[in-house]
């Protein structure tokens, strides 16, 4: 309770410097909107359907991305796990690659697909792609060996070994994975988009640039901290915490 | 209680002697029984055999670390065996092939005979760490054994039931292994390991982390459920006392490599408690001779110590 009321003080407060401020016409409004006035454009925004739009062309792209990216993560992590050979040798491109930031696919995408839906898809896989299969790598080679010693011992053989202990034991590790996969794609998605025009939350802000509304820039970057937060509260925060009840505490899995 | 050390190494030659072709064996056998120690008598069938296993590990491309060297020891239908040894002598590595989990370099493995190729249900080991599924719940991971083997539901519910019965763990069944306290995951890896019906028990420094009065406890839990299962148990130890509490026959480890040094048929009556005169006095005859290999363990340490 004492959390959530310094919390309600704190973003009170910080809303009350934002009106003061605006009053006070320290800056002209194209620069420094009033708070009603990004009210308004996200009033607007979903009034007149755009930003409904965009959203749903946005999550689309990070639903189809996305899940690429996590079905074939989770098959290249396991995959270079399970052989020293690989680990040693795409295991270290896989780590050098991730320092690339993702953006930097676009040219590529480009190139190669045009100013096509399949150029921005690439880019989102390319983002989240490595941070899902190093972590799942990870998570394959920390997971202790007693789990296996102790299903083999049971009678547990080959496939089932794999589903009924292998798979289970390392789901802390799998939803970290997914969880970082989501936010390097949602990164990769609004940065993208925002460079390569043709509709979603990135194209919508830089409409605001170009039409030098402040109040809409400011109203889109509002929604998508909304979305990503809205999206780990309702999916990964639940997953993290039915884990949490049976597991009591999470190893700590890190990537 | 019949200690025999002295005729150890004569009793690994007449084992090595006996071991093929049968006749010799029998030969063995009737002339032994004029001796005084029966204990050393191999009987006809045992349920678990280990003869003459060696395991070496190769450290780099120079060096070698023999782990078990000509072990031979048979284990009785129905026995109460304990191993113990300093650490590092092996014992839980000696498991470990028994439960198929590791492979010797020499030797050979036998249950009822046949040789042992891998892990099978027929023998369940109890790790030190227990290794309790904790996405499972606990009836889960009591009923993970027969899963694999595709029991029906019914029967498997039924078994749960039982085992859980049999631990006093029955109104915890939907708990999750977190939220038990160490006795009582130690009863859930038990049960979990019973409901499977091994043959044999393979219990590897079971109660090593449990406090004192749990433990007893345990002791008296584990003693019963054998008398009432009549299960094989082989029980590895660093613990003479508790040896000597629980086992039938205590055999003891040299350090590094692992060899039989000794070993000790416990005639104490039943049910035996850890602070009992007789069994503080055995522990102690035993624990003089182990001594030895518990000084060359801590010497082999200080050395990697000061090496370092």
């Amino acid at each position: 309770m004492k959390r959530a009321a310094s919390r309600g003080l704190f973003y009170l407060a910080l809303i009350a410097v934002w009106v003061i401020l605006a009053k006070l016409r320290v800056w002209p409004p194209y620069i420094f909107p009033t708070p009603w006035g990004v009210f308004e454009a996200l009033w607007a925004g979903f009034a007149d359907h755009s930003f409904w739009i965009a959203i749903a062309v946005s999550m689309r792209r990070m639903l189809v991305g996305y899940g690429v990216s996590v079905v074939f993560g989770m098959i290249l992590g396991l995959g270079i796990a399970s052989s020293k050979f690989l680990e040693e040798t795409v295991g270290g491109l896989l780590v050098s690659l991730q320092s690339l930031p993702s953006i930097c696919w676009l040219p590529m995408a480009v190139l190669w697909f045009g100013l096509t839906e399949k150029a921005i898809l690439f880019v989102v896989v390319m983002g989240s792609l490595l941070s899902v299969t190093i972590s799942m790598e990870t998570g394959r080679r920390q997971l202790p060996k007693i789990y296996s010693m102790a299903g083999r011992n049971l009678g547990a053989k080959g496939l089932q070994l794999f589903l009924y202990v292998t798979l289970p034991a390392s789901l802390p590790y799998i939803v970290t994975g997914l969880k970082q996969g989501w936010a390097f794609a949602w990164r990769s998605l609004i940065s993208g988009e925002m460079i390569f025009v043709s509709l979603g939350l990135g194209q919508l802000l830089m409409m605001g640039r170009d039409l030098n509304d402040m109040s809409q820039v400011i109203a889109v970057m509002v929604l998508i901290i909304a979305l990503g937060y809205l999206v780990d509260g309702l999916v990964f925060k639940t997953l993290e915490r039915r884990l949490e009840e049976r597991w009591g505490l999470v190893p700590a899995a890190t990537a | 209680m019949t200690p025999t050390p002295n005729h150890r190494t004569a009793a690994v030659e007449a084992d090595r002697e006996r071991r093929m072709p049968h006749r010799a064996f029998l030969h063995a056998r009737e002339e032994r029984n004029f001796r005084v120690f029966p204990a050393l008598v191999p009987a006809l069938n045992p349920k678990v055999a280990l003869n003459d296993i060696c395991l070496a590990y190769s450290v780099n491309t120079k060096g070698k670390l023999i782990a078990l060297e000509h072990i031979n020891l048979q284990i009785q239908r129905g026995e109460f065996l304990c191993i113990v040894g300093p650490s590092g002598c092996g014992k839980s590595t000696l498991l470990h092939l028994i439960a198929g989990l590791e492979r010797q370099t020499a030797g050979e493995v036998l249950i009822d005979g046949k040789a042992v190729e891998g892990t099978g249900t027929d023998r369940i080991l109890i790790f030190q760490e227990l290794g309790l599924f904790p996405w499972l719940t606990v009836a889960q991971n009591v009923e993970f054994g027969m899963r694999m083997k595709a029991t029906a539901k019914r029967e498997r519910a039924a078994k749960v039931d039982q085992y859980l019965r049999l631990v006093h763990l029955r109104q915890f069944k939907d708990s999750y292994i977190h939220q038990l306290s160490g006795g009582m995951r130690q009863r859930v890896a038990l049960a979990r390991a019973l409901a499977t019906e091994p043959d044999v028990l393979l219990m590897d420094e079971p109660f090593a982390a449990l406090d004192a009065q749990t433990r007893d406890l345990l002791h008296d839990e584990l003693e019963r459920i054998w008398a009432e299962t009549g299960r094989t148990i082989i029980f590895v130890t660093h613990n003479v006392r508790e040896a000597v509490r629980l086992g039938d026959r205590v055999v003891l480890l040299t350090f590094r490599p692992g060899k039989v040094k000794s070993e000790y048929r416990i005639e104490l009556e039943r049910p035996r408690h850890l602070e009992d005169l007789e069994v503080a006095s055995t522990a102690r005859d035993i624990l003089n001779d182990l001594r030895e290999e518990i000084n060359k363990s801590l010497e082999a340490e200080y050395d990697h110590e000061a090496s370092r």
